[in-house]
């Protein structure tokens, strides 16, 4: 079992990130669930969202407590939530965020989402859409086949530019 | 097609599958995206049903009992409050013996005010004479719906269907979702008692203690018959689609010592549990209640009975723990747990079975000191 932790605020797209995700686990030919912790949550408050992927169906609902990957579409919550809390040892950290910085020590890997949203006007009311270019990140780490994230993406998204700022994504995801 | 979605958009989906004549409701979280799907299926014309607006629950089962006694198929989806606020047309829908289906997203209800899963919503309507079946997964939910019209509108039934599923857990979590074709495995509804304007009759009138007594024990007639009309539907659901459901859904009990009880996404979760303590030596199993009117019967002989119970009846008991106890003379460790949502994971149930103690009831996180 592969478990995933989304770290966003609310209306960045973290829940959809992880719905995206799931998706193209699926593609893969893997099982996934994914669900957002839903509290009284409202627009720009820090969120989590939850993925799984399995060989075998998921039969687990509870929350995940150990994450082997933690996801950070917006590197400001880290100021009030311990986004590392519970990931497992050797657990990798994907940063949107345009320069490296320590994660404690654990394997983390960084991308500029937000500028590559704004480079390809990705943007929803003003802000920039960061949760389907993650998914060319994610590829890249080899979580979901870069082939499963496209198709994924073009079956939640018709807009082409979703496609090339996956594989912006995918190019530009430093280790 | 396999896709992935939300149990609320596989009850959804599979309502559109089953094309109900008429569609009341009225909106409540966490139900919501489900009478809105249905709403967007019906407005680009991909589903041909009526749908039908009201200002409240009461309304939305109303018009529901109003469209069915016409011989009409026909759904709504409600949630906590909202089923509580329908209470008086639920009941009339099981009396006037309607096949109506319902899904019900189980919530906590209020005060303090929680929009989170417990089973208490729908136990509450549990002497309706609505039959209710629990789902622990999307794809189930989505299979749930497809056999509940058929269950419902057996003629050997005639009775309203419920399914639930567990708030949020359930609701708003993506899972892959196999969409089937229903194609004609619901038959068509053919209504015995349907109203005919050109065979006027009367219908609610003043009944007498005789007559009435004797529509009493039609319906218990029909529950009991119900049984074996879930048992044909499911199999026929497994041949046709390939997917094998029970009154109960068993898992490594055969050999078991001791056996967890549970609904919904607890019960799929007591699974996760029973691995881990199988990996311990201890011989547990678990048996997920599915149908919970007509209530199933359990093999527990000579085993001991860990029963988890998202929901509570004041000054008597956890709603499963005593049923349980009183239809299969068991002494369980009853576990009250989940509620208004509270995380309850697979080592909290492996720790509720390696801390048993047969007879006690167990108010998880709290217990007796609030």
């Amino acid at each position: 079992m592969f478990e995933v932790r989304i770290h966003s605020r609310g209306g960045q797209g973290g829940v959809t990130a992880a719905r995206l995700l799931a998706l193209a686990a699926v593609r893969d030919g893997k099982y996934a669930t994914a669900f957002p912790f839903y509290g009284a949550e409202r627009r720009g408050a820090p969120v989590v969202s939850f993925v799984r992927i399995d060989d075998s169906p998921i039969r687990i609902s509870s929350q995940i407590k150990k994450p082997d990957l933690v996801i950070v579409l917006d590197p400001s919550v880290m100021d009030v939530v311990d986004v590392l809390q519970g990931l497992r040892p050797g657990g990798r950290v994907l940063l949107n965020a345009r320069e490296r910085r320590d994660m404690k020590g654990y394997p983390t890997f960084t991308v500029d989402l937000t500028g590559i949203a704004l480079r390809e006007k990705l943007e929803v009311a003003g802000s920039p859409i960061l949760n389907t270019p993650v998914l060319g990140a994610l590829a890249k780490m080899g979580i979901v086949t870069m082939e499963s994230a496209k198709s994924a993406i073009t079956e939640m998204f018709s807009d082409p530019r979703n496609v090339s700022a996956a594989e912006a994504a995918y190019r530009e995801l430093v280790a | 097609m396999l896709t992935v979605a939300t149990g609320n958009k596989a009850v959804a989906a599979a309502v559109k599958e089953a094309a109900p004549a008429v569609v009341a409701a009225y909106p409540i979280t966490p139900q919501t995206e489900i009478v809105e799907q249905i709403a967007e299926y019906v407005s680009s014309g991909e589903l041909k049903s009526q749908y039908i607006p009201v200002e409240s629950e009461h309304s939305a089962m109303a018009a529901c009992i109003g469209a069915s006694v016409t011989g009409a198929r026909t759904f709504t989806a409600t949630s906590s409050h909202g089923l509580h606020y329908m209470h008086e047309m639920v009941n009339w829908a099981a009396g006037a013996r309607l096949p109506i289906v319902m899904a019900n997203v189980n919530r906590a209800l209020g005060p303090g005010w929680n929009i989170w899963a417990e089973h208490t919503d729908a136990f509450q309507e549990r002497d309706s004479g609505w039959l209710q079946v629990y789902v622990g997964s999307v794809q189930e939910a989505f299979d749930a719906v497809l056999m509940a019209f058929c269950i419902a509108e057996d003629e050997r039934v005639l009775l309203p269907v419920m399914v639930n599923l567990d708030g949020f857990l359930l609701s708003h979590t993506m899972q892959p979702l196999e969409v089937e074709k229903a194609g004609d495995f619901i038959p068509p509804l053919r209504l015995p008692h349907a109203i005919d304007p050109q065979e006027p009759c009367g219908y609610g009138t003043l009944t007498g203690p005789d007559e009435y007594f004797r529509l009493r024990w039609d319906i218990e007639r029909s529950m009991r018959d119900a049984v074996d009309v879930i048992r044909g539907t499911q199999e026929r659901f497994a041949e046709r689609f390939g997917r094998k459901y029970g009154m109960v859904d068993e898992y490594r009990c055969d050999d078991a010592e001791v056996v967890v009880v549970a609904a919904g996404t607890l019960g799929r979760e007591a699974e996760v549990a029973v691995d881990l303590l199988r990996n311990e030596g201890i011989r547990a199993g678990s048996m997920r209640i599915r149908w919970f009117r007509p209530f199933p019967r359990l093999d527990l002989s000579g085993r001991d009975v860990v029963v988890i119970d998202r929901d509570y009846s004041f000054g008597f008991g956890g709603v499963l723990a005593k049923s349980i106890a009183a239809k299969e003379g068991a002494r369980p460790f009853s576990v009250i747990a989940g509620l208004g949502g509270q995380e309850v994971t697979y080592e909290d149930i492996a720790g509720f079975v390696r801390n048993r103690q047969p007879g006690r009831e167990l108010w998880f996180g709290v217990n007796g000191d609030v």
